[in-house]
């Protein structure tokens, strides 16, 4: 089957556990051993502290919608799910904010509002790749 | 900081022989005419330059090649459009120092024609987290910063579309504008919805074009063609690549702390200024600019542009060139308000000259209100 969007890539190392997370239905986010802080995206330092002891945590997969926006073209030719679609920042419950899409909800800005309350919903585009989207959360 | 206030001048500025569509030219020949008649217009000669500085797809070892001009000192810094702001910083340091004693800063880019443009740069963050999302153009991402600040303020698409109008009356009066026909709120709304809040007369031009700027001390300056823009303030400062990362997407921190450093040097206050030159690649982008610069209450920004202050005749004339919105936007956009301001404090700006323009605002962006820099231009010293 065709791919309505981009793979991600290049998968680096570092977020290996990240995607790993994802295949099997869970969103895993780094989580420094040193001071707690949970931070997104992966990588080998913690942002808050400069700790080196990077582990991962499980999240809730709630989170609202900090900023939003509706596209009527995708610039990038590899992007083919139907426009418009509603283009996504989330801050996790956990703290860190997220890139993603805000789907099953009219692409209408009348119907969506900044901090409107979203859960994850999982993606499946391959047998290695699954990604987390975003739905309204009543 | 304050030593190096007036430590250095802008002596020359211009842009390359065209700017606008021009598939018959290469971006190192965009280079190379700005270079040339910006050493023109300082009344100086190619082989007097000793200070490379440009940032995009070409080094600037490539550029010293190119002119036949071994540098003394060269810069690559590259954070984005605002890079050419950032680099007058550097280069009043570097001439202050007798690192160089005549500083170039140019800009070439073949934005809208790609004639030598290449494409390769690690995306490992943005292809992973963001492009399988349809993220990977700049709409896509500063609109998200526009939708947060209607969510806070209640700022409007009429409120954004005055920019945009604004904007095209100061190009009318500029005749190397691409744009020059008066639009209305009712021409902005009407456009062709790109990305929500943004239809296309909210984003900026695309075009291939140059411009360069020569800085060099106070004493060489006397000889030189035109009377010297002094350097007053200048201030730099990156705060994220990512949106998802930015602190705050409705008050950069970068732009703040810019600002806040150039004012600090140069011996102002956000409230002196009678000329100001801010990056519009969006229309969001200026009351945006203003109010993490100090000059509007957070949400206020916009009633520059509501209330005429911004626009021709107004107590407070921004982007008299007609911006990146109506003259010209290469990708790389930050050289050209410098070009502005300078023009404006020499009083060469014809129809659209501030009338007794003494000190100017110069504010850019890199990225998404990612980087900035700030200058403090003055006519006297």
């Amino acid at each position: 089957m065709e791919l309505d969007r981009p793979l991600p890539q290049p998968i680096t190392p570092e977020a290996r556990p990240y995607w790993d997370g994802l295949k099997q239905g869970k969103l895993v986010l780094p989580r420094c051993g040193a001071c707690g802080h949970v931070f997104f995206y992966p990588r080998v330092i913690c942002p808050a502290c400069g700790g080196r002891d990077v582990g991962w945590v499980e999240a809730s997969g709630r989170g609202r919608l900090h900023a939003f926006a509706i596209a009527h073209q995708s610039i990038n030719r590899a992007m083919k799910v139907p426009t418009p679609y509603v283009l996504a920042l989330v801050e996790l419950e956990e703290g860190p904010r997220m890139m993603g899409n805000l789907v099953n909800v009219a692409p209408d800005p009348a119907r969506i509002r900044c901090d409107m309350p979203v859960r994850v919903v999982f993606s499946r585009l391959t047998d290695e790749v699954t990604l987390p989207l975003w739905e309204p959360a009543s | 900081m304050k030593e190096l206030r007036n430590a250095a001048c802008i002596v020359g500025v211009d842009e390359s022989d065209e700017l606008g569509v021009l598939p018959g030219k290469s971006q190192l020949s965009l280079h190379l005419e700005a270079v040339a008649n910006a050493v023109r217009d300082a009344g100086l000669a190619v082989k007097d330059v000793d200070g490379i500085f440009t940032a995009g797809q070409h080094s600037p070892a490539l550029l010293g090649e190119a002119l036949g001009v071994t540098p003394r000192y060269i810069d690559g810094t590259s954070v984005g459009g605002c890079s050419f702001i950032i680099m007058v910083e550097h280069a009043v340091q570097a001439l202050h120092h007798g690192l160089c004693d005549v500083a170039v800063i140019s800009h070439g880019e073949s934005g809208r024609s790609g004639v030598g443009v290449t494409r390769a740069r690690d995306t490992a963050l943005s292809g992973q987290y963001e492009i399988p999302y349809g993220f990977g153009a700049a709409p896509t991402w500063f609109s998200l910063i526009t939708t947060r600040h209607m969510h806070e303020h209640g700022t409007t698409l009429e409120d954004w579309a005055q920019v945009a109008v604004s904007t095209r009356a100061w190009a009318g009066l500029n005749p190397r504008a691409m744009h020059r026909t008066p639009i209305t709120v009712a021409d902005v709304l009407a456009s062709r919805p790109v990305v929500w809040p943004f239809n296309l007369l909210n984003i900026c031009l695309v075009t291939d074009a140059g411009a360069a700027v020569v800085l060099t001390r106070p004493d060489r300056a006397r000889d030189c063609r035109k009377p010297p823009v002094w350097v007053r303030g200048t201030g730099e400062a990156t705060e994220h690549v990512s949106l998802t990362q930015m602190k705050r997407l409705t008050r950069s921190e970068a732009t703040r702390l810019s600002g806040q450093r150039a004012f600090a040097m140069a011996g102002v206050g956000p409230g002196d200024f009678d000329h100001v030159m801010l990056y519009d690649a969006f229309t969001s982008g200026p009351p945006i600019m203003l109010e993490s610069l100090g000059l509007a209450e957070p949400g206020e920004g916009v009633r520059f542009f509501a209330d005429g202050e911004g626009t021709p005749g107004g107590r407070l004339p921004i982007n008299t060139n007609g911006g990146g919105l109506s003259y010209t936007h290469t990708g790389m956009y930050g050289i050209f308000p410098i070009l502005e301001a300078v023009r404006q404090l020499r009083g060469e700006c014809g129809a659209r000259q501030v009338p007794g323009a003494r000190l100017s605002l110069v504010n850019g962006m890199g990225g998404m209100l990612s980087a900035a820099g700030t200058l403090v231009l003055s006519r006297e010293p």
